[in-house]
């Protein structure tokens, strides 16, 4: 077969020979995904300390005279942008896709390892431009991470001058360095598989990342364009976004523009944005489901289905964003409409994943309970997203600290679980090294209930009416003074959440040298990335010979067969049985 | 094991804090109930789809625990249960969605009967216009705007000539009568919410929005912007005054037409400075102030400042807070000013004195000061030369000392805190970033490294 000439070719089996070539300048696609994943999760961490910092005006907003209005604005800004962006996006497509998709595929390597491996200095240097706007007259834009035009680049919002324009400058870069990434993984994907890997035997892993890539090629071009038109705005004084308008008395001399426009491209992006995140989290959380739970996934067929049909109903729920926007009122219908159908293959999604475990051989490990956090955390923000997505219901909620904790729920929390399970899962193989439990138990535990400490109570304020974006609530009649309470007591928890972290970082740091060895194959996967032959794999992952699959990824607990898992690369047979069509390449 | 007594306590606690929460809707003051009947519904459904998901997800983890010896199925699909778990999903998204788009027809279709205000969004401040008796608003546009047109009316519009102008954040709104609500922003997005209306729509330079509501409770709501529409976003308050029909009318008949702010008389400065003699005692002959009185420098202010302050010690709006002694003894004499006229001459008059520099007397982290007056520059001006469309003074050159008795009162609720105080309250919440008096003292003495006069632009009269 063709596809596997591409996975097998010999150029990959030369190992590089110099610490620079094989750690640095490095071509391989594991090498690649850690350093991408070490860029995400520091730059990360720049912006939890941006929360807390946050979380520090708005519990205690006459104490800590370290944060100004100007500052608060810079802050949400850069939290949001760095979280949702340059954290999830580049640790799920750039981190996992990288390590997982050639590993799961059968494949030696990606497709194309030199565009890969400038896809991670590119984003590097996406994040360096980033993190200099920090430094730059004015310091960075404070406009929102919805960078909404006119204000982004007016007068009146901070870092309306240098800010703004590292910011798009930023996200331009970004996209580069993701687009020869994500036609890596697409690529990888269709062309690269080993013998057998049909795509109905994928990993939903796999298919999580791969249709989020898919996603993201589609999506960010809206993102870029409007990039490119803002700085133009910004910079020449051209007027795509720009209408005429009096800023601060004076003219600046916009004419014709539409501020609309430009929620319309970054919401067409924006949207699919949600989902590039949430499926890779949703392939992944059903891999852990199923491998710690020795159960077949439940419905698989469904899964994909309705990973494909999530991912196509996304382009066309964007306005739902833009319902108190002063866009024609009719699109309501229609957004409503769309919005809640998403629901229905969403909701499919969750009930597979209780009917995964449903009559399973649940162990309790600490990736299990990270995944199984996450079904609670994602019900909840899913079940929110029923509101804000309904037009009417959205009309009272909008703007409130009900979506600051629906979106947190579903974007910020669910997919973070996912990627402190994944992370616990996968470290045995990345590393070679076992992490302690105790650690995790507790790294688990202070996450899971410190956030829903956090963003549970941000809903009831949305309902009285606490508006969001707001750097201090001032004397406000309809709020009683409970409200500062309780602001104070999300604080106190936001900072134990934070604090956990550290918790993390100590154990996956610590443990790569003092950790137990880990075996090839510590929680008995079926899927191939932990069948290689060494532990780390090596440079080609398989050795002299690519591994021939035989069967889907979820033949666990097979009656009949010696243990409670088949890897996928055991041929079917009277001793190694499998239960379902998939069986059949 | 514990997980699954975790999941049931969460389910437990969340609708324990639901039920028990002290957080729920502030009492509605409009016609829009069925928004809060959908959303109650919405609750109901998904409340019992969280229950019996989570609860479920907590019997199974309990009861397929690993244990010695025991094994999971091997059960790849059941079509029968997808099928029947996918239809009764669609039904309660149905149940959900439909009263949903029933009301929402409802606010698309404005009445035919409802009456008409333009609300004016500009950053960080509110203002309305009335259609007058022709019942129509005249055409605007951005660029019209200046000092004596902020409203920026075309003049040549007829139309526009009876609307009446509410240069106020206070806008005043008869019971029971349905009213749409144009919404035009001069500068950047807005958002108009008043949280008792439970409707609100953003404001978008370069085109008209709007929404409708019955009010039908008489009171007092806080307007909010709910856009974020920069730095000052959080302290761009109005207020909506319901009441009942006569009232309103009379509130009104008080408001002047666009007509009647064009055909205002210049202000005469030479007629000011004969009322300026009796200031002269305490802020100097050439208005550069005198810290042994309490009296700061005047000159070089800017008159429409002026004219608010002498409005606001007048009718007891400033001066009236029991700390505020230096303010207090202002209010007698500028109620020795007999009418708006005079005001008017006399704030012209000062602000063209020309000033001498005036001496610092405040010390303070000049580097600290400058980041921290940041903040202060987006309505101050990066000079402190003030921006009239900002409602906000100039600051540089001005005595340095009262600044910081200023901050300090803003800070403490001596001033800012009268309800009709809506721009001293601004300047209150901004004050109160500041946290603390060394603060305070930084950028005040950043201020007083400022040079203004570049940067003196345009400004009212």
């Amino acid at each position: 077969m063709a596809y596997v000439a591409i996975a097998d070719r010999d150029a990959h089996a030369h190992d590089p020979h110099t610490f620079f070539l094989k750690y640095i300048w490095s071509q391989d696609h594991k090498v690649i995904a850690i350093q991408y994943s070490v860029i995400a999760i520091f730059v990360g961490l720049i912006a939890l300390v941006l929360s807390a910092l946050m979380r520090l005006q708005l519990g205690f907003p006459d104490t800590f005279h370290f944060v100004d209005p100007s500052q608060y604005y810079q802050f949400i800004t850069m939290h949001g942008m760095i979280m949702v962006i340059y954290l999830l996006t580049a640790l799920f497509l750039g981190g996992f896709g990288n390590y997982l998709i050639p590993l799961m595929c059968g494949s030696r390597d990606m497709v194309f390892p030199y565009m890969n491996m400038l896809s991670v200095w590119v984003y590097l240097l996406s994040v360096l431009v980033l993190l200099a706007s920090f430094f730059v007259p004015g310091g960075p834009t404070g406009a929102g991470w919805t960078l909404y035009p006119p204000q982004s680049v007016l007068p009146g919002t901070p870092g309306a001058g240098w800010g703004i324009i590292m910011m798009l400058v930023s996200l331009g870069i970004f996209i580069v360095a993701f687009t020869m990434g994500g036609l890596n993984y697409v690529t990888t994907v269709l062309q690269a598989r080993c013998k057998g890997m049909t795509l109905m035997r994928m990993p939903l892993s796999v298919w999580g990342i791969f249709m989020a890539t898919i996603l993201g090629l589609l999506a960010f071009p809206a993102l870029f364009v409007s990039a490119i038109m803002m700085t133009l705005d910004g910079t020449l004084g051209t007027s795509f976004f720009m209408p005429a308008v009096s800023s601060m008395g004076a003219d600046p001399g916009h004419d014709g523009g539409s501020p609309l426009l430009f929620q319309h491209l970054f919401w067409f992006f924006g949207h699919p944005e949600v989902y590039i995140v949430a499926l890779p989290a949703f392939g992944i959380v059903s891999d852990l489901l199923s491998t710690h739970a020795r159960k077949n996934i439940f419905g698989y067929r469904m899964m994909v289905w309705a990973i494909l049909a999530i991912g196509g109903l996304s382009f066309v729920v964007w306005a739902h964003h833009m319902y108190v926007s002063g866009m024609n009122p009719y699109f309501g219908f229609f957004f409503a409409t769309t919005t809640l159908i998403i629901a229905i293959p969403t909701a499919i999604k969750v009930y597979n994943w209780v009917l995964t475990l449903w009559k399973g051989d649940i162990h309790l490990t600490v990736p299990m309970l990270f995944a199984i956090g996450f079904i609670f955390t994602f019900v909840h923000g899913g079940l929110t997203g029923l509101f804000l997505g309904n037009v009417t219901v959205d009309l009272p909620l909008s703007d409130t600290y009900f979506v600051v904790g629906h979106f947190h729920m579903v974007m910020g929390v669910s997919p973070i679980l996912v990627v402190f399970g994944a992370i616990y899962h996968w470290y045995p193989k990345i590393t070679g090294r076992m992490w302690n439990v105790r650690l995790g138990k507790i790294h688990f535990w202070l996450t899971f209930l410190g956030t829903y400490a956090i963003y549970l109570p941000m809903h009831y304020l949305g309902i009285l009416g606490v508006p969001r974006r707001y750097y201090a609530l001032g004397d406000t009649d309809f709020l009683p003074p409970s409200v500062h309470t309780i602001n104070a007591a999300i604080t106190i928890a936001a900072l134990v959440v934070a604090g956990s972290v550290v918790i993390f970082l100590y154990n996956m740091i610590v443990s790569l040298w003092k950790g137990e060895k880990a075996p090839p194959n510590p929680w008995g996967a079926t899927t191939l990335e932990w069948q290689t032959p060494d532990t780390p794999p090596s440079h080609g992952n398989w050795g002299p010979r690519l591994p021939v699959v035989h069967r889907w990824a979820y033949d666990y607990s097979v009656p009949g067969a010696p243990e409670d898992f088949t890897p996928q690369n055991v041929p079917v047979d009277a001793r190694y049985p499998t239960g379902t069509g998939h069986g059949e390449g | 094991m514990a997980i699954a007594v975790v999941l049931v306590l969460l389910v437990i606690g969340s609708l324990i804090f639901h039920f028990a929460s002290p957080w729920w809707f502030t009492p509605i003051a409009s016609n829009w109930t069925t928004m809060d009947d959908t959303v109650i519904l919405t609750f109901w459904v998904t409340g019992v789809v969280f229950v019996v998901v989570n609860l479920f997800l907590a019997w199974v983890v309990w009861k397929y625990r690993h244990r010695k010896g025991h094994k999971a199925d091997y059960d790849p699909e059941n079509k029968k249960l997808e099928w029947w778990l996918t239809i009764v999903t669609s039904v309660g998204v149905a149940a959900m969605l439909a009263p949903g788009l029933f009301v929402w027809d409802k606010f698309v279709d404005v009445p035919d009967d409802a009456a008409i205000v333009e609300a004016i969004g500009q950053q960080w401040h509110w203002s309305f216009r009335f259609p007058g008796e022709d019942g129509e608003l005249g055409h605007s546009d951005a660029t019209l705007i200046t000092p004596e047109n902020p409203f920026g009316l075309d003049p040549d519009d007829p139309k526009g000539g009876d609307d009446v102008l509410v240069a106020s954040p206070e806008l005043h709104l008869p019971v029971d009568q349905p009213v749409k609500v144009l919404l035009r922003s001069k500068d950047v997005l807005h958002n108009f919410t008043v949280t008792q209306f439970r409707v609100k729509m953003d404001l978008i330079p370069g085109m008209i929005t709007h929404l409708w509501l019955t009010p039908t409770v008489p009171g007092s709501y806080e307007l909010l912007c709910e856009e974020l529409c920069g730095v000052g976003h959080f302290a761009m308050r109005g207020r909506v005054v319901v009441t009942p029909r006569e009232e309103f009318d009379t509130w009104l008949a008080a408001l002047p037409t666009f007509d009647d702010t064009q055909a205002l008389a210049a202000a005469d400065p030479h007629a000011g400075a004969g009322q300026y003699a009796v200031c002269a005692a305490c802020h100097g002959a050439a208005g550069e102030g005198n810290p042994a009185l309490n009296a700061p420098r005047l000159a070089g202010q800017d008159a429409w400042y002026l004219r608010r302050q002498l409005h606001a010690f007048r009718n007891g709006v400033r001066g009236v807070h029991e700390r505020d002694t230096y303010g207090a003894q202002m209010r007698p004499f500028a109620a020795m000013l007999a009418d708006d006229a005079s005001i008017r001459n006399l704030a012209a008059y000062v602000q063209s004195l020309p000033g001498q520099a005036t001496q610092a007397t405040v010390a303070g982290n000049v580097d600290r000061g400058r980041r921290l007056y940041g903040t202060c520059a987006s309505c101050h001006g990066r000079e402190g030369q003030g921006i009239w469309a900002l409602n906000a003074p100039r600051l540089a050159d001005m005595s340095d000392w009262y600044l910081v008795r200023q901050l300090l009162n803003f800070q403490h609720g001596v001033r800012g805190t009268h309800r009709q105080d809506f721009y001293g309250w601004q300047m209150a919440t901004f004050a109160d970033s500041l946290k603390n008096e060394r603060s305070i003292n930084d950028v005040v003495a950043y201020i007083n490294t400022l040079d203004p006069q570049p940067a003196r632009t345009a400004r009212k009269d």
